[in-house]
């Protein structure tokens, strides 16, 4: 509720917003409507003359397999990175619940990772295991496992994933312990008077009643390998081998900046924009839910 | 949200269908947990105090080597070919220019345009809300193209103001001084007005008082922001003297030809790593608050 008492005054309140406003109009509105305006046009290649085209610029990406790539390479990115930063986090999280003794320093040690740039992190992890120097590629190679991220697609796709996966595991560690420290403790002891045993407690009492906070971390995650590894797949990959690891954002970088291919571009961003606004919407309709059942 | 901090020692107290050997388990999966996690940042650290050619000759050993001061000074002093000759010095100062404006010019112009918004009544409020609010909804990376072009037309390109300004707009900071605001009871501002204070008075005198954690909260997770930007600093410098510490790290580095300086590449990775952790750790107690309770 906002408070009824307020302060009169005419002229104050629009000095205040002006600021913010003045930097979202110039740098998120005119260019937002720039992207939309070029995702209708189509240039030659001199970029001399500019025509209306309409929706083409969308269906030749939409059409163009290298997109369809994109977008399939986007989504296993995604959906692993999340899968292994969350999986990660939740065994550490259900650990460090059970103890009481160096919890805190526990926490400490784990939250690291949140402060490390997610190029940074790429390039860590390139280091480890790139086939010329990497110390652990060295070890796999002795192992007899064959491995180079620089040429196999699966191996750089796996390699991408564990760095961004890194990055993400103390976030979710946070959101976990948060989660876990919110069920009552009698719940559970009272399924273990009962007998159940602990994987049985596990699944049928605390992992049902994470869902709330699984669900919002797996929205946090998709966005996150979306769009902030960007910096991973430059650093690391580079979107190769051949289109291996080539993203959605990757692209519209690659085709803009690299290639110059203005009008699909821009009709690249345009798709991206409806992504985000999608996966907002979903993350306001659970936090709606849960103002409500919460 | 219950208590996060838990006490530092203590003993592990059973509850009931806890075995003894089930917290030996926990202790254990933890440790392996946290050795993992850490690993890659210890080797960066290992392989910043050993010699080239120590590091070319994997596998590297897991101590610590001889080369510390040697290997930090000449990165420090010397600086990088590479990049054009520019100190690590530099970069750093690029880099904490760079998270410092970003994290002090977005909590400055979110809690005024929140103050605005929450504590006064005027025509088009809710419609500068709004237009505040969908900027969530365009992040950098769906207008790349566009936004250096404005750059670029503002003669941006290369300078602070280019790395700063474009960032600090975002909606995330102002909705939450808006939620903080709003559970300020209006007696307060009652109270306030009737002892005659304007709306500065009310806003130095009680309200910054008032958002101390918010504001330190917010500080860490954007501080963390600025200094983990690659996209923009990608985009908007060109030469090398502007270079962020992670942009240039990634110049440094090439595994196709032989001569890349290793070991100072993993020198210049430590101290891009080192500044943020030590920010989140020695605030972790407001860290951990705000970022669990703000997501929320």
């Amino acid at each position: 509720m906002t408070p009824r008492v307020v302060f009169p005054n005419r002229i104050l309140p629009y000095l205040l917003v002006a600021p913010q406003l003045a930097i979202t109009l110039v740098f998120f509105y005119w260019p937002a409507g720039q992207a939309l305006y070029q995702s209708m046009l189509r240039e030659d290649p001199f970029g001399l003359n500019s025509r209306f085209v309409g929706f083409a610029n969308f269906r030749k990406v939409l059409a163009d397999p290298a997109y369809v790539n994109s977008l399939e390479v986007t989504a296993v990115f995604s959906i692993a990175t999340a899968a292994v930063a969350m999986s990660v986090a939740l065994l550490l999280a259900v650990m460090a619940d059970k103890v009481v003794r160096s919890r805190g320093l526990y926490r400490t040690l784990l939250i690291w990772p949140y402060a490390v740039a997610p190029a940074i992190a790429g390039m860590l992890f390139l280091f480890l295991f790139n086939p010329s120097i990497g110390t652990l590629a060295v070890l796999l190679r002795k192992a007899g496992i064959s491995w180079d991220p620089l040429l196999n697609s699966t191996d750089a796709m796996v390699l991408v994933v564990t760095a961004a996966a890194w990055k993400q595991i103390s976030y979710n560690f946070l959101f976990f312990v948060a989660g876990l420290q919110a069920i009552p403790k009698t719940l559970i002891e009272a399924a273990a008077i009962d007998g159940a045993g602990e994987t049985k407690r596990f699944w049928t009492i605390v992992f049902p009643l994470l869902a709330p906070t699984s669900f919002f971390l797996l929205v946090i995650n998709t966005t996150y390998a979306f769009f902030d590894t960007f910096g991973i797949i430059h650093a690391v990959t580079g979107g190769g081998p051949g289109k291996a690891t080539e993203t959605l954002v990757y692209k519209v970088y690659n085709d803009g900046f690299v290639n110059l291919i203005l009008g699909e571009s821009a009709a690249q961003s345009v798709i991206l924009m409806i992504i985000v606004i999608a996966l907002t919407a979903i993350q306001f309709r659970y936090v709606e839910r849960k103002v409500h059942y919460g | 949200m219950a208590d996060l901090k838990a006490p530092a020692s203590g003993h592990d107290k059973l509850m009931i269908g806890q075995s003894a050997t089930g917290i030996y388990v926990a202790h254990a999966i933890l440790i392996l947990g946290i050795l993992i996690v850490a690993f890659p940042i210890y080797y960066t650290f290992v392989a910043s105090t050993h010699t080239l050619q120590t590091i070319l000759r994997p596998p590297l050993p897991l101590l610590p080597g001889p080369e510390f001061w040697n290997n930090y000074s000449q990165a420090l002093s010397g600086g990088v070919n590479r990049i054009g000759g520019v100190g690590v010095d530099t970069l750093l100062v690029n880099t904490t220019v760079m998270a410092l404006g970003i994290a002090i010019g977005k909590i400055v112009i979110s809690i005024l345009s929140a103050y605005a918004i929450v504590f006064f009544r005027f025509p088009l409020r809710m419609t500068f809300f709004w237009i505040i609010f969908i900027t969530l909804m365009l992040p950098v990376e769906v207008r790349i193209l566009p936004t250096y072009k404005v750059m670029v037309d503002l003669g941006l390109i290369d300078t602070y103001a280019g790395l700063i300004v474009p960032l600090i707009a975002s909606a995330t900071a102002t909705l939450l001084f808006r939620q903080f605001f709003m559970t300020i009871p209006g007696e307060l501002v009652e109270a306030a007005r009737v002892d005659g204070a304007g709306p500065w008075r009310f806003f130095f005198d009680i309200l910054l008082p008032l958002s101390r954690t918010n504001i330190a909260a917010l500080f860490v997770i954007l501080f963390i922001y600025g200094w983990t930007q690659y996209l923009w600093p990608l985009l908007v410098t060109n030469s090398n003297s502007m270079n962020t510490i992670v942009i240039a790290l990634r110049k440094m580095i090439s595994f196709a030809d032989a001569d890349t300086q290793w070991h100072l590449v993993m020198v210049t990775a430590m101290l891009a790593i080192v500044p943020p952790i030590l920010v989140v750790v020695a605030m972790q107690r407001w860290f951990v608050k705000g970022l669990v309770e703000s997501e929320k």
